[in-house]
């Protein structure tokens, strides 16, 4: 049975946690001094460590460890003042030494929050921990229906991702959401992607793969306190894919309780084609990983002084600078919110910096490109236009050489080609038309063509010079200024207003 | 000169630094000892003939155009197979690393290529570093120069007969819990465990990686002390290397063998001494003797009481089982090593079964599955949890051992050599060969064993080794009191590896 939204929110009170792995953008792996470059050539960036030769042994990448703690302050966490690495014990040939080198029992951040707004409404989510562990490498299965190990003819393995430093967030169990558990679930990734670009720590390409989001959702009847059994959802590779997976993983499961059944704990895959989540295999066995500590290396025991260095040194963090920035351009409450759920926030103020009012750069990324977004059912901040683009389209319709109309032909030409506002306006001859001899010319075409409207005009009913003015813009393919043109066709009728 | 292969290291390289002899000559007069006597020994997994005469060409032009030769220039050695040698067959005496050839070197691999030492080859080994024999390697077993029914001692079995055997006058071995130590003793050579981090593992195939640490092997303590001089210091690439370490132990065993042991507190373990029975009386007898000789040269004596140390045997047997089952993971055959039953129907799960089934040894599958079970969900803190616990308890018997003596002495091993094939069937009669040895290894802190005599009680004349065990970073004490002992001794007996019986040729 399908229940609808409204009915899985009168019956259900989800319980939605997040675990997000970053990778780092650090120069080096994790353990090792390969570079973490994304697409060279497959096993380029190997060496013995982190190909696990035998005899090869780890060393922690301080900058990776820097940048940890980074993120552990910007959640409002507390840093280990001593902490160590371990191992995580399975067989993978993905992981060369069939053991992760990770945190379990001592991360190095431990007990923060965020705090996220959806429709005006804050939800704190709390961070459990934030730790550090290494990437691994990544398999191809060649043949087989799946694309899955089981069934594959044979498979590959490239080891360049193999020890990239990874730091793994996990959120606490978020309640209290009610029917705006799948939006505070994207606002919360939105939120911390924006942090981790802000700290410069991580490029938080989910498409990339360096920023990835399980979603683990349950579902437990109105008015009770005991969670439901919860399914780990993965494969969630964008903002909205993190919105709809827990909304679909809510109908999924309400449809199952509704009917008397009960949920398997299980990991699920988000598929982005139908927006709905399939088994994966099941978490019914919990694995024994035979956690300990990591004895190749020695524990981390970051100073303190140096953890309030960084401390001191944190850039200002996006909900601090959306504050200042709303303030700055005067926005409302109202557009704030729009901007960041239509993630417009940065494009809007690299779109001031280079020079735009605030008003002119709202009204483009709230409003047309907003549209052409929506319409692409991508984000705002991914449509193929730079904030400069829209500087510069901005300038030349506040001069006066474009028309709106016009400008937006401008816009659709750059995200057809790329190419710079300039050159597209040079190539569709997008100009307003000035030129008086040639406006001159077509209005007198169009008096002659039009002597009915001609003829009302002068008998003094002035609004039927619209047809006139239509017919001289139908003439000039749109690139006449129409007021120009409307004063040109009053002044060969001989009509003054 | 007459006999290049009865030099020591030090005669050695001063031989050729002088020209008396070349690199190449001292180089194949070793090759040469190895082609006649390791038929019987069986030290070497692989000899690299190539390998070593082009090292010592190095080293004889590098003399001749008058650059510098460092202290070890042009003097053999013997490596360890555990020890990862670019272009040269590592197996750590495994099957499932067998034709693996390593694209690096380790760490202790270049430090020796820097010297200018000779790299003669690589020796046998317990699989792994798993054992007290040797008996456990995958390829064969080594047998003792002393009586070739016997065993080298293990793990490092292969270093040490290669020295005791006079194939080579220094070797390297690595040391768990007794694995250099041991060795030497029933050898009757000078085996050296460095305090942990002082020597890097880079490079080390990892048994136990919080135990594990390469040594030196010489017949004298003045070679060993500068073998470790070549081999200790921080290392970059190893994590848990320590620091700025920089020891100066050939200086302390010239200042001991000058023989004066005054003002030095020496500690007897009362754990150590066998009160329990357990202990050959020939290997006590010894023993005994040695801490006369101490106390003779000025030494003063001090009982004291390291009470769990009687629980090394039991906190090791579970850290180092875990530690390897955790280590060994990697050997899975998907990137090195051997392949079993990849026939393209058998999934990835089935080979990597079969392959760790036909390519670990019996010892080596056993400490996989106790280290598996110690680790275990529900099991950890009873076990491996315990064990860890012990381990610092040792460590403070040792700080406060420390306290009342600078350096504590035992037997190295409770026997003497024992016939191949007398232990195999019982791990335990095995295990504690490693009883003395042990305490050290657990604390990381270092400890050599000296020659100390020759026992008859099984037979034939066998040696006996005395361990000397110093605090953490004090490894120059090691080198002086033991440089003290064997200088006194060598005066009373002469050296012992003098007693050596002849193999095959006249030496």
């Amino acid at each position: 049975m399908t229940l609808g939204y409204d009915e899985v929110i009168t019956a259900f009170a989800p319980v939605i946690g997040l675990e997000t792995h970053v990778e780092l953008g650090t120069v080096s792996k994790m353990f090792c001094g390969c570079s973490t470059e994304f697409g060279a050539e497959p096993n380029t960036h190997t060496c013995p460590t982190c190909l696990g030769l035998p005899g090869a042994l780890p060393v922690a990448n301080a900058s990776a460890i820097e940048y940890t703690i980074k993120i552990g302050l910007a959640l409002n966490c507390t840093i280990a003042s001593w902490c160590r690495f371990a191992r995580k014990n399975y067989f993978y040939p993905d992981m060369p030494k069939n053991f992760q080198t990770s945190q379990y029992d001592e991360p190095l951040c431990v007990e923060g929050y965020l705090d996220v707004v959806v429709q005006g409404q804050s939800y704190r989510v709390g961070i459990e921990r934030v730790h550090l562990e290494e990437d691994t490498g990544k398999n191809t299965h060649i043949g087989g229906a799946t694309g899955r190990i089981h069934g594959a003819d044979y498979s590959l393995v490239d080891y360049n991702r193999a020890g990239i430093p990874l730091v793994e967030i996990v959120t606490k169990p978020v309640e209290g959401t009610g029917a705006l558990a799948p939006e505070v679930a994207k606002a919360y990734v939105t939120e911390l992607r924006d942090i981790l670009r802000t700290l410069g720590v991580s490029d938080v390409k989910m498409e990339q793969g360096s920023l990835r989001c399980d979603v683990n959702t349950s579902l437990m009847p109105v008015g009770s306190s005991q969670w439901g059994t919860r399914t780990e959802t993965k494969n969630v590779n964008s903002l909205r894919s993190v919105e709809r997976a827990v909304r679909s993983e809510m109908i999924r499961q309400a449809g199952i309780l509704s009917e008397g059944g009960r949920i398997k704990q299980e990991t699920r895959h988000f598929q982005e084609a139908t927006g709905t989540t399939r088994s994966g295999r099941s978490k019914e066995e919990a694995t024994d990983y035979r956690y300990f500590p990591e004895p190749d290396l020695v524990p981390l025991a970051p100073d303190r002084d140096w953890v309030a260095t960084i401390k001191a040194a944190l850039p200002e963090l996006p909900a601090a600078r959306r504050q200042r920035l709303t303030t700055e351009f005067g926005l409302s409450e109202d557009d704030l919110q729009k901007l960041v759920n239509a993630d417009a926030v940065d494009v809007l103020a690299a779109t001031v910096a280079a020079g735009s009012s605030a008003g002119d750069a709202r009204n483009w990324w709230l409003g047309y490109l907003a549209q052409q977004a929506n319409s692409r059912d991508i984000e705002v901040s991914a449509l193929p236009i730079t904030p400069a683009h829209v500087a510069r389209i901005i300038e030349l319709v506040n001069a006066g050489t474009l028309s709106t109309a016009l400008a937006r032909q401008a816009v659709d030409g750059v995200l057809e080609t790329g190419a710079d506002v300039d050159a597209v306006i040079a190539e569709r001859a997008l100009a307003v038309v000035s030129d008086t001899s040639a406006l001159t010319d077509a209005a007198d075409a169009a008096i002659s063509a039009n002597p009915d409207a001609a003829d009302k005009v002068r008998g003094g009913k002035l609004p039927a010079i619209g047809a006139l003015v239509g017919a001289v813009m139908k003439a000039t393919r749109g690139q006449a200024d129409a007021a120009a043109v409307r004063r040109i066709l009053l002044e060969r009728l001989g009509v003054s207003e | 000169m007459a006999n290049l292969i009865e030099l020591s290291a030090v005669e050695t390289a001063a031989a050729v630094a002088s020209g008396q002899a070349s690199a190449v000559e001292v180089a194949q007069a070793h090759l040469d000892r190895i082609a006649a006597v390791d038929g019987d020994v069986k030290a070497f997994l692989h000899v690299d003939t190539e390998g070593a005469l082009s090292a010592a060409r190095a080293v004889d032009e590098a003399k001749a155009d008058g650059q510098p030769l460092g202290p070890l220039a042009g003097v053999p050695l013997a490596m360890k197979d555990v020890v990862v040698t670019k272009g040269i067959p590592t197996t750590s005496g495994s099957k499932i690393l067998q034709g693996w050839i390593p694209p690096y070197d380790a760490t202790v691999t270049r430090l020796v290529k820097q010297a200018g030492i000779v790299m003669l080859g690589k020796t046998n080994m317990d699989e792994f570093a798993m054992g007290s024999s040797t008996e456990n390697s995958a390829y064969h077993p080594t047998h003792n120069p002393w009586d070739l029914s016997r065993v080298p001692g293990g793990s490092s079995g292969g270093s040490s007969a290669a020295v005791a055997a006079f194939q080579a006058p220094l070797s390297i071995g690595t040391d768990t819990g007794g694995s250099i130590r041991q060795p030497a003793a029933v050898t009757g050579i000078v085996g050296h465990k460095p305090t942990y981090g002082a020597v890097s593992r880079y490079g080390l195939i990892a048994f136990s990686s919080s135990l594990d640490q390469a040594g030196p092997f010489g017949r004298t303590v003045a070679d060993t002390a500068l073998l470790f001089d070549v081999l200790h210091g921080h290392d970059p690439l190893d994590s848990t290397s320590i620091p700025n370490v920089r020891l100066a132990a050939a200086a302390a065993a010239a200042e001991g063998a000058a023989g004066d042991l005054r003002g030095v507190r020496v500690g007897i373990v009362s754990e150590l001494t066998g009160a329990n029975g357990g202990y050959q009386q020939g290997v006590l007898d010894r023993f005994r003797e040695a801490v006369d000789t101490l106390a003779g040269l000025g030494a003063e004596i001090v009982d004291l009481s390291c009470p769990h140390f009687d629980y090394a045997l039991a906190a090791y047997y579970l850290i180092a089982p875990s530690e390897c089952s955790s280590n060994l993971a990697r050997f899975d055959s998907v990137r090195y090593g051997l392949r079993v039953g990849d026939d393209g129907q058998r999934s990835l799960e089935e080979v990597m079964s079969l392959t760790r089934e036909a390519g670990f040894g019996a010892e080596v599958k056993r400490r996989i599955m106790i280290g598996t079970y110690a680790l275990s969900s529900g099991y950890y803190e009873a076990y491996y949890g315990q064990a860890q616990k012990v381990r610092t308890l040792i460590s403070r018997d040792f700080a406060a051992a420390f306290e009342q003596a600078d350096v504590l002495v035992s037997p190295t091993s409770p026997f003497v050599a024992f016939g191949i094939g007398e232990r195999v069937d019982d791990p335990m009669a095995m295990y504690v060969n490693d009883l003395c040895t042990l305490p050290a290894s657990l604390a990381g802190t270092p400890a050599i064993s000296v020659p100390c005599g020759l026992s008859s009680e099984t037979g034939p004349a066998l040696p006996v080794g005395l361990q000397i065990m110093a605090p953490a970073l004090a490894d120059e004490r090691c080198f002086r009191v033991g440089a003290a002992f064997e200088a006194a001794y060598n005066a009373a007996n002469g050296p012992i590896f003098k007693a050596i019986p002849s193999l095959g040729d006249a030496r």
